[in-house]
C-alpha cells in the first residue's frame, strides 16, 4: 500500500476517534455486563445464549451503525469543509483517497470490534466461568462480522461518491436490509422464468449477500461453522468490497469537483 | 481536469473482474449453505412471535414465508426427496402470519398429504392445516373440498369425508358436485367410480399444473385398473367357452372377441403375457395403476408426471 492510501487511512481512523466514534464502547461495556450479571437471575440456562446472542448482534449493528454514518461522510463532509481541495492539491490521486478513506474507516471498525470482542468473551467467562471449544465459533462470528463491515463501508463510501450525505445513507441501509434477504432473493429469481429470470437472478447477484456473513444463531447453539464457508465468504466479501471500491473511484475520477 | 485513462481502465475491468469472481464465490457460499436460510427462519418458529416482529406487516412476511414453502416443496420434490421435515412448521407460520392466504391452504394441503415422492406423505398435518383454513375463512367451500379430499384418498376416512362435502355443499355459494360428492360418498365410498369422481374434480377445478398432471395420472392409472379388469375377465370367459388360452390380443380379434387389440389411455397397445396376464407397455408411462404391472417391474423413485395439454 502506498504511503498515501497509509496517511490518508491514519488520518480518517485519527479523526473518527476524535469524532468520539469509540465512545460506543462504553455503551456496549454496560450492555455487556448488565446482561451477564441480570440473565443470570432472571432466566434459567440461557445466560450463556444470551450473551452471544446479545454480544454479536450489538458488535453487528453498533458496527453498522458506524460504517452507514461516518461512511456516508468520508467524502461528501470533505467537500463541504473543502479540505478536499487542499489534499488533492497535493501530489494524491482521487482513487488513493478513496482507498485510503476505506482502509481508514475499516482499520477503525476492526479496532472498534477487537475491544467488544474482548467485552464479549469477558462476559462469557463470567456466565460460564471456563471457557469451551464450541466458544471458537464466537471468533468465526466476530469474522464474519467484520467482513460485513467491509462491505458496508464500501457501499457507504461509493454512495458518498456522488450522493448527498442523507440519500446516501438511506441507500446504504436500504442495501443492508435487502442483503439480509440476499438468498431469498436468488431463490426467488429461480422461480421466475424467461427474461425476468435473467433480471431478477442479475439484480439478486448484485446486492450484497448479507445473510450469508450471519452466523451468530449457528454459534449461539455451538454449531460449527464449516472450513469451506469462511473461505468463500472471505473471498466473497473481499471481491465484493474491492468490485463497490471500484465502482467508488470510477465515479469519483470523473466527478467534477468545481 | 480528465482523469487519467489508465485509472478509468484499470478500474473498469477490475470492477467486472470483482463482480464476476464475487458471483462465483456467493455461488459456492449457496452450495456450503443449501437450505441455510429455511434452517434459520426456523430458529423463530413461533408465528406470534414472528407476528411480532413483523411490526404490522405480517401479510408480506407471510407472503414471504409461503414463497419459502413453494420453495422447499419444490426443491424436494425436485431431488424426489421422501422426508419434508420443514414443510408443516412453514406452512403453519404462513397461515398463522396471515389467515386468509387461501392459496397456502389449497396447496400447502397437497404437498402435505400427497404420498412421497409427490408430498410429504402427512395427511394429519394437512387435515389440521385445511380445518385452520376453514375456521378463518368459513365462507369458502374449496377448503371443505380439500377437507374431503384428503380424508377420502389419504386417511381412507369416508364418513369424516362425506360430513365435509356436506358441509361445503351448504355454503351460498358452493358447487354444485359437492352435493354429488357428498350423495356419491356414502353409497361408492371406496369405489374406482368414486376416486374417478374425485380425480376428476381436482382436474377441473385446479390452474395448477403439478396437480393437474397428478390428477391426469391418477385417472388414466384408475381407467387401466378398470381395462385390465374387464380384459381378465374376457379372457377368463374365452377360456372357458373354448378351452384354449389365447396368446396375444390379435388373436382374440381375429376370433372376433375383441374388435382389435385394446389401448391403454396412452394410446399404447395392452400386451397379453405367455402367463395369460394382461400388461401395460409403457409401465413407467402410466404411475399409480395397481394392475397390468409387468412381473418384477420396479417402479421409478420419482412417479413419471406426462405433462397435461
Amino acid at each position: 500500500m502506498s504511503s498515501r492510501i497509509l496517511h490518508i487511512a491514519s488520518n480518517t481512523f485519527r479523526e473518527a476517534v476524535r469524532d468520539r466514534v469509540l465512545y460506543n464502547l462504553i455503551v456496549f461495556a454496560l450492555l455487556m455486563c448488565g446482561a451477564a450479571i441480570l440473565v443470570g437471575q432472571i432466566s434459567i440456562d440461557i445466560e450463556r445464549l444470551v450473551v452471544v446472542n446479545l454480544g454479536l448482534t450489538a458488535v453487528s449493528i453498533f458496527g453498522i451503525v458506524i460504517a452507514i454514518f461516518i461512511g456516508i461522510g468520508l467524502v461528501s463532509k470533505e467537500i463541504e469543509k473543502r479540505t478536499l481541495y487542499t489534499v488533492l492539491s497535493r501530489p494524491v490521486r482521487r482513487w488513493e483517497f478513496i482507498a485510503g478513506k476505506f482502509f481508514g474507516l475499516a482499520g477503525t471498525l476492526i479496532v472498534n470490534t477487537f475491544f467488544m470482542a474482548i467485552g464479549v468473551f469477558a462476559a462469557l467467562l463470567y456466565v460460564s466461568h471456563h471457557f469451551q471449544a464450541s466458544d471458537a465459533g464466537v471468533l468465526v462470528a466476530l469474522y464474519f462480522i467484520i467482513l460485513q463491515f467491509l462491505i458496508i463501508v464500501a457501499l457507504a463510501l461509493f454512495f458518498s461518491s456522488f450522493s448527498s450525505p442523507l440519500l446516501s445513507a438511506i441507500f446504504a441501509f436500504a442495501l443492508f436490509i435487502i442483503g439480509t434477504f440476499a438468498e431469498d432473493l436468488r431463490g426467488f429469481a429461480a422461480l421466475t422464468h424467461g427474461a425476468e429470470r435473467w433480471l431478477a437472478t442479475g439484480v439478486a447477484y448484485l446486492v450484497p449477500n448479507i445473510s450469508a456473513l450471519n452466523v451468530i444463531s449457528q454459534v449461539a447453539h455451538g454449531e460449527p461453522v464449516a472450513g469451506q464457508l469462511i473461505l468463500y465468504n472471505t473471498g466473497y466479501a473481499l471481491l465484493y468490497s474491492a468490485m463497490v471500491l471500484f465502482g467508488a473511484i470510477l465515479i469519483f475520477e470523473h466527478r467534477n469537483l468545481k | 481536469m480528465k482523469p487519467p485513462r489508465t485509472v478509468t481502465v484499470a478500474a473498469s475491468l477490475l470492477l467486472i473482474i470483482t463482480l464476476a469472481g464475487s458471483t462465483l464465490l456467493l455461488r459456492q457460499v449457496d452450495k456450503v449453505r443449501r437450505g441455510a436460510t429455511l434452517q434459520e427462519v426456523l430458529y423463530i418458529s413461533s408465528p406470534q412471535a414472528l407476528k411480532r416482529l413483523s411490526l404490522g406487516y405480517s401479510g408480506l412476511m407471510a407472503d414471504i414465508y409461503w414463497t419459502r414453502a413453494v420453495q422447499y416443496f419444490g426443491e424436494h420434490h425436485h431431488e424426489g426427496a421422501s422426508n419434508y421435515a420443514l414443510l408443516g412448521p412453514l406452512l403453519e407460520i404462513t397461515t398463522k402470519l396471515d389467515p386468509k392466504l387461501l392459496v397456502a391452504y389449497e396447496y400447502g394441503s397437497n404437498f402435505l398429504s400427497a404420498e412421497p415422492p409427490l408430498g410429504a406423505g402427512q395427511p394429519n398435518e394437512a387435515v389440521e392445516l385445511v380445518k385452520h383454513g376453514i375456521k378463518n375463512n368459513p365462507d369458502q367451500w374449496h377448503l371443505y373440498y380439500d377437507l374431503g379430499f384428503i380424508y377420502y384418498m389419504g386417511l381412507k376416512n369416508y364418513k369424516a369425508a362425506a360430513d365435509a362435502f356436506m358441509q361445503g355443499s351448504k355454503l351460498p355459494n358452493a358447487h354444485p358436485f359437492m352435493k354429488i360428492m357428498a350423495a356419491n360418498m356414502a353409497a361408492h365410498a371406496g369405489d374406482l367410480q368414486m376416486a374417478q369422481l374425485m380425480w376428476t374434480t381436482t382436474y377441473e377445478s385446479t390452474k395448477d399444473k403439478e396437480i393437474r398432471a397428478n390428477a391426469a395420472a391418477h385417472l388414466r392409472a384408475i381407467k387401466v385398473d378398470k381395462d385390465v379388469s374387464a380384459l381378465n375377465a374376457m379372457i377368463s370367459r374365452y377360456e372357458n367357452q373354448t378351452g384354449l388360452t389365447p396368446h396375444s390380443f390379435a388373436e382374440l380379434a381375429q376370433a372376433g372377441v375383441l374388435r382389435g387389440v385394446p389401448l391403454d389411455p396412452l394410446g399404447q397397445p395392452y400386451k397379453l403375457a405367455s402367463d395369460g396376464s394382461v400388461e401395460v407397455s409403457d409401465p413407467d408411462d402410466l404411475p399409480f395403476i395397481t394392475r397390468g404391472l409387468p412381473l418384477g417391474y420396479k417402479p421409478p423413485a420419482k412417479p413419471k408426471l406426462l405433462p397435461v395439454n
